[in-house]
């Protein structure tokens, strides 16, 4: 099935909604929904949806790249690799004489490292010996685990393990599967003892890995290209400018120790909340999730103190020559996820950019016939600091970026300038509750949702709250935001133009129709 | 407060990017000497599960009708599967099924607007939706229960009675050319298409992709003929889940449908793949620093009896986070982030044989030749008992998976009657599974498996690669340049390309 670049028509077929008084849906969710904060810190929930014979859980960790340090850019990212690679006992069967061969494979990187990173009066040959001397301690190191390589993730896949995998973002960083019933036990102790002993084996490889990542996501994709550059640019102070990934010269410099700790200060068991949800009882499986994830000791909540983005005042842009077709991006500074506007700006995304009565799809797509696509959308790059209100558009062969640009504008005045009508109003109110519906009714979208709110207001049921709140929203509201917020000194703008490979670049795919 | 989803921002970075469906493998306890502390925990028998099972009735017209009551929320959702799709469509106007399926929508009903559609459905936060693929259109909704006859009304008139207004067919056509300008913006884009141009044959309908001259080429009368071939109930299947009672669903529907008479049947006509020859194929792309490579040969159906084997073999070999060649090419030797592969099956034509990796440029070549060596490897170090247990307990434990809700039933049960497959196809292929032995995988590694059969696509910045790509043998370099819009098709060309 051929599909387009971007397209807001996809195929929806497990839509729901729901005119049930919210009221109503809370309640049921206080009855088979379970919080419990363990002595060390650690929250688990508990929701109980007897469905089929499985459950799924998300283990939230409220610690994203912004906690990454200065110079070791996409370290939140690499233990998340690392969580993978197994404990004391699984993924070794010696791990005495492992830990004593890792600990020299971090002595000779350290060695290695000092002597390439001298700027004046480095020695050539005794780099190249500290470097064959650190790959002697990787290759002693590996014996102790090459034979068996992936314990960790060869358990769970065997164990019957569905969609075993996690992602790191500026904000958090989640790890999740989902499991049949019977191996609630083996799962609360298979991902405490994940947090509990994690050995950071094979990092250096695994740091190969992550940097082929990032050739793939961003060094050889324009748009990745493009976002990396534009964050850079909206974000002066806060981390929010730093690639997850990471930076290049980071990615071939940071350690295992380095990433050891990371962990030991961020993966405290205060910072993380455990969500699960499935074909399981509170009474039951509270017991058995408390069992195994007391162990992990208590240790201090870590500073997660970042710089505020001071105000912008004059626009800014990047714009990228590249061989490929043309791309609009802008965003505007907005507050946290704690403003009491925020579901102001939900509001006025829903409107710009939900579906075919969207304003953008038809001003740009529909009626000027100038852009195959047009969105807005809030929490780039992420939601709990200060972030982005964003727009972007694709351009249609023969029109320009800015011509996309100056339609967004348009619509952007329009919103400061008039009221939206009753009829959209009452559209973004009733799509809210179809949206919260929506995602009640899987495992997964529940644990996910169920844990992230956990983590963020200390109150899953403000998962259902700020439905409420967008019911609260008016016309003045978005108005005001929009007034506030949308200015051209407080804009940044990324955009990519088409420039023709350099002669002699080879027959380079270049773009269509000139 | 809203996560940024959009799926080209990449908030979010994941540890492992999936290739197969499913996921791997299991453990070897035979060969430990001592428990490992993890098999010390019990685990007891699942549940004896017996998900619900959709109420099959065919109505005197020939519609294929599955009702999947589903309780848990208060919903309605449908699909209608026509065959048809754009397989069946001439060369010339390649492309048809995307046009059609998009302003089927947009371009409304004989009564009503597509743009009236919009605004009434989205009050109700109500979908009703076309969609296009290569063997068959889709007509679905979605809504909640008290919309339904609201919605269903819409649905049935869409079905039926569709405009296709022509002011909806230029966007369509303009989304198409706009799509076919950013083809090769994305080197996995390229690998994907240009791979599978190898494996069927450039012109081949699996294969082959829309021009601007074919989307030019497409009139609102080939729209209109396409729905008058195609859409008579004999040639739907129409799968109904969410909360309702069946029985008075089923008097709703052949009440609706009972005046709809059968149509001719959709033929599709036998489409034979005419593979590129093996060898090395290479597309230049001077903006990467990572090359992606893809081995790729036919793969078989879902038919063929050595399916359950072949399910058994990718799995250990290229399926997941425990394959050989994750745990070879990412893991141990640190080449890639994205590895895997395995034969894939098709339901009613050949799949794609497909290995695929990324790596750096500098590590082109070394990695092939990483790829040609497992391949090579697999006569002298079969698929062993260990990595066969693992692959098996993988399908099997998560078996539950595949029918965890009453609406992955229905769309199995749905796919199993469009193919022609029997209902319970997949209580066979769990008893296929169990069944295989280590020498049905390796009598299936050594069928399916010839590297000197393959294709070798390379896509990347030859310039940086570790050998030149000739070093391995004849070189047949790709020219993906996109050709020409017609004159006049669209305005300001050349402005920008």
């Amino acid at each position: 099935m051929k599909s387009r670049l971007i397209s807001i028509q996809t195929i929806v077929v497990c839509f729901v909604l729901s005119s049930l008084a919210l009221g109503q849906d809370l309640a049921s969710f206080e009855k088979r929904t379970t919080v419990k904060k363990l002595a060390n810190g650690l929250t688990i929930v508990i929701c109980e949806r007897p469905e089929a014979p499985v459950f799924s859980f998300f283990t939230h960790v409220d610690t994203g790249s912004v906690q990454d340090p200065m110079g070791k850019t996409g370290l939140a990212h690499m233990f998340e690799h690392m969580a993978f690679k197994g404990t004391d006992t699984i993924g070794t069967r010696d791990y005495a004489g492992e830990k004593v061969a890792l600990a020299k494979v971090e002595e000779a990187y350290a060695a290695y490292i000092a002597e390439r990173d001298q700027s004046v009066g480095r020695d050539e040959r005794k780099l190249a010996q500290l470097e064959q001397n650190w790959k002697d301690a990787i290759a002693a190191a590996d014996k102790f685990s090459a034979a068996y390589n992936n314990e960790f993730g060869k358990i769970v896949e065997g164990e019957g393990g569905e969609g075993m995998n996690a992602s790191t973002s500026w904000d958090e960083t989640e790890y999740f599967y989902s499991f049949p019933i019977n191996r609630l036990e083996l799962w609360a102790y298979l991902e405490s003892e994940r947090f509990l002993h994690p050995v950071l084996r094979q990092f250096y490889k695994e740091r190969n890995v992550v940097t082929e990542e990032r050739r793939m996501r961003v060094d050889s994709d324009p748009v990745g290209r493009l976002l990396e550059q534009f964050s850079e640019e909206a974000f002066a102070a806060h981390p929010y400018h730093r690639p997850t990934i990471g930076w290049p010269s980071d990615l071939d410099s940071f350690s295992a120790t380095d990433a050891q700790n990371f962990f030991d200060k961020y993966y405290v068991p205060s910072n993380m909340v455990v969500a699960v949800v499935g074909d399981l009882k509170a009474a039951e499986a509270m017991p058995i999730v408390e069992k195994y994830f007391s162990r992990i000791p208590a240790r201090p909540k870590p500073d997660t103190a970042t710089t505020t983005e001071p105000p912008q005042n004059s626009e800014r842009s990047v714009v990228l020559h590249e061989q490929s077709q043309p791309f609009y991006l802008e965003g505007y500074h907005r507050p946290d996820y704690r403003s009491p506007d925020d579901q102001v700006y939900d509001a006025i995304s829903d409107l710009m950019s939900n579906g075919r009565t969207s304003r953008l799809y038809r001003a740009l797509v529909r009626d000027k016939q100038i852009a195959s696509d047009a969105e807005g959308f809030t929490g780039y790059p992420g939601n709990k600091y200060p972030q982005l209100f964003a727009f972007y558009a694709l351009p249609l062969p023969g029109h320009k970026p800015q011509e996309v640009g100056d339609a967004i504008h348009a619509e952007i005045e329009r919103l400061k300038n008039e009221d939206i009508s009753d009829e959209e109003l009452k559209m973004i109110k009733t799509r809210a509750k179809a949206n919260l519906i929506r995602s009640l009714g899987s495992n997964e979208g529940l644990a996910s949702e169920l844990g992230l709110y956990q983590a963020r207001y200390d109150d899953w049921r403000e998962l259902f709250r700020s439905v409420e709140r967008i019911e609260k929203v008016s016309k003045a509201d978005i108005r005001r935001v929009a007034n506030k917020t949308f200015t051209p000194d407080n804009r940044t703008v990324g955009i990519i133009e088409f420039a023709p490979p350099p002669p002699g670049a080879g027959a380079g795919p270049q773009g269509g129709g000139q | 407060m809203k996560r940024a989803l959009f799926f080209f921002f990449f908030a979010i970075l994941v540890v492992v990017i999936g290739f197969s469906s499913g996921s791997a493998q299991l453990w070897a306890q035979a060969q430990q000497p001592s428990q490992q502390p993890w098999q010390q925990i019990p685990i007891p028998e699942l549940p004896a599960f017996h998900p619900a099972q959709p109420k099959r009735i065919e109505l005197p017209n020939g519609m294929v009708v599955f009702l999947q009551e589903d309780h848990e929320l208060p919903t309605i959702d449908g699909t209608a599967r026509i065959r048809g799709g754009e397989r069946s469509v001439p060369a010339n106007k390649a492309g048809l099924t995307d046009v059609y399926s998009e302003v089927w929508r947009t371009g409304g009903t004989k009564a009503e607007t597509g743009d009236q559609l919009d605004d009434y459905l989205e009050q109700r936060a109500a979908k009703v939706e076309t969609g296009g693929g290569i063997d068959s259109t889709t007509v679905s909704w979605s809504c909640l229960k008290e919309d339904f006859d609201d919605v269903f009304r819409v649905f049935g008139d869409l079905l039926k009675n569709p405009e296709f207004r022509a002011e909806k067919i230029a966007i369509a056509q303009k989304g198409q050319y706009d799509a076919i300008s950013r083809r090769n913006d994305d080197p996995g884009q390229i690998a994907g298409r240009e791979a599978a141009k190898l494996a069927y044959g450039a012109n081949n309908p699996y294969a082959r992709v829309a021009e601007y001259a074919t989307v030019a080429a497409i009139t609102r009368q080939d729209l209109v003929e396409w729905h008058g071939k195609y859409v008579h109930p004999n040639n739907i299947i129409l799968g109904v889940v969410g909360d309702f009672d069946s029985a008075k669903m089923e008097a709703r529907l052949r009440t609706a449908f009972a005046s709809w008479p059968r149509g001719p049947a959709a033929k599709d006509s036998e489409i034979k793949p005419e593979p590129a020859k093996p060898g090395y194929y290479q597309v230049d792309k001077a903006d990467v620093n990572q090359s992606t490579i893809q081995m790729v040969a036919l793969g078989i159906t879902r038919k063929n009896p050595d399916y359950f084997a072949t399910s058994v073999f990718s799995e250990a070999f290229g399926g997941g986070f425990s394959s050989r060649l994750f745990g070879d090419i990412r893991t141990t030797k640190g080449l890639a982030y994205a590895v895997g592969g395995g034969v894939g099956a098709g339901w009613d034509h050949l799949g794609m044989l497909r290995l695929m990796v990324g790596t750096k440029s500098n590590t082109t070549i070394e990695s092939i030749q990483a790829l040609d060596e497992e391949i090579a490897d697999l006569p002298k170090r079969p698929i062993n008992d260990e990595e066969i247990k693992r692959a098996k307990d993988a399908i099997l434990n998560s078996f539950v998976f595949r029918f965890d809700s009453p609406e992955k039933v229905l769309q199995e049960k749905m796919a199993y009657e469009f193919y022609g497959y029997p209902l319970d196809f997949l209580e066979n292929f769990q008893k296929g599974i169990e069944g295989v032995t280590k020498e049905d995988v390796a009598r299936v590694a050594t069928k399916y498996i010839h590297r000197e059969q393959m294709a070798v696509l390379v896509v990347g910045n030859a310039g940086e690669f570790d050998k030149p790509l000739s070093s391995l043998g004849t070189v047949n370099k790709l020219d993906i340049t996109i050709p020409a819009l017609p004159p006049g098709v669209m305005p300001a060309q050349g402005e920008h390309p």
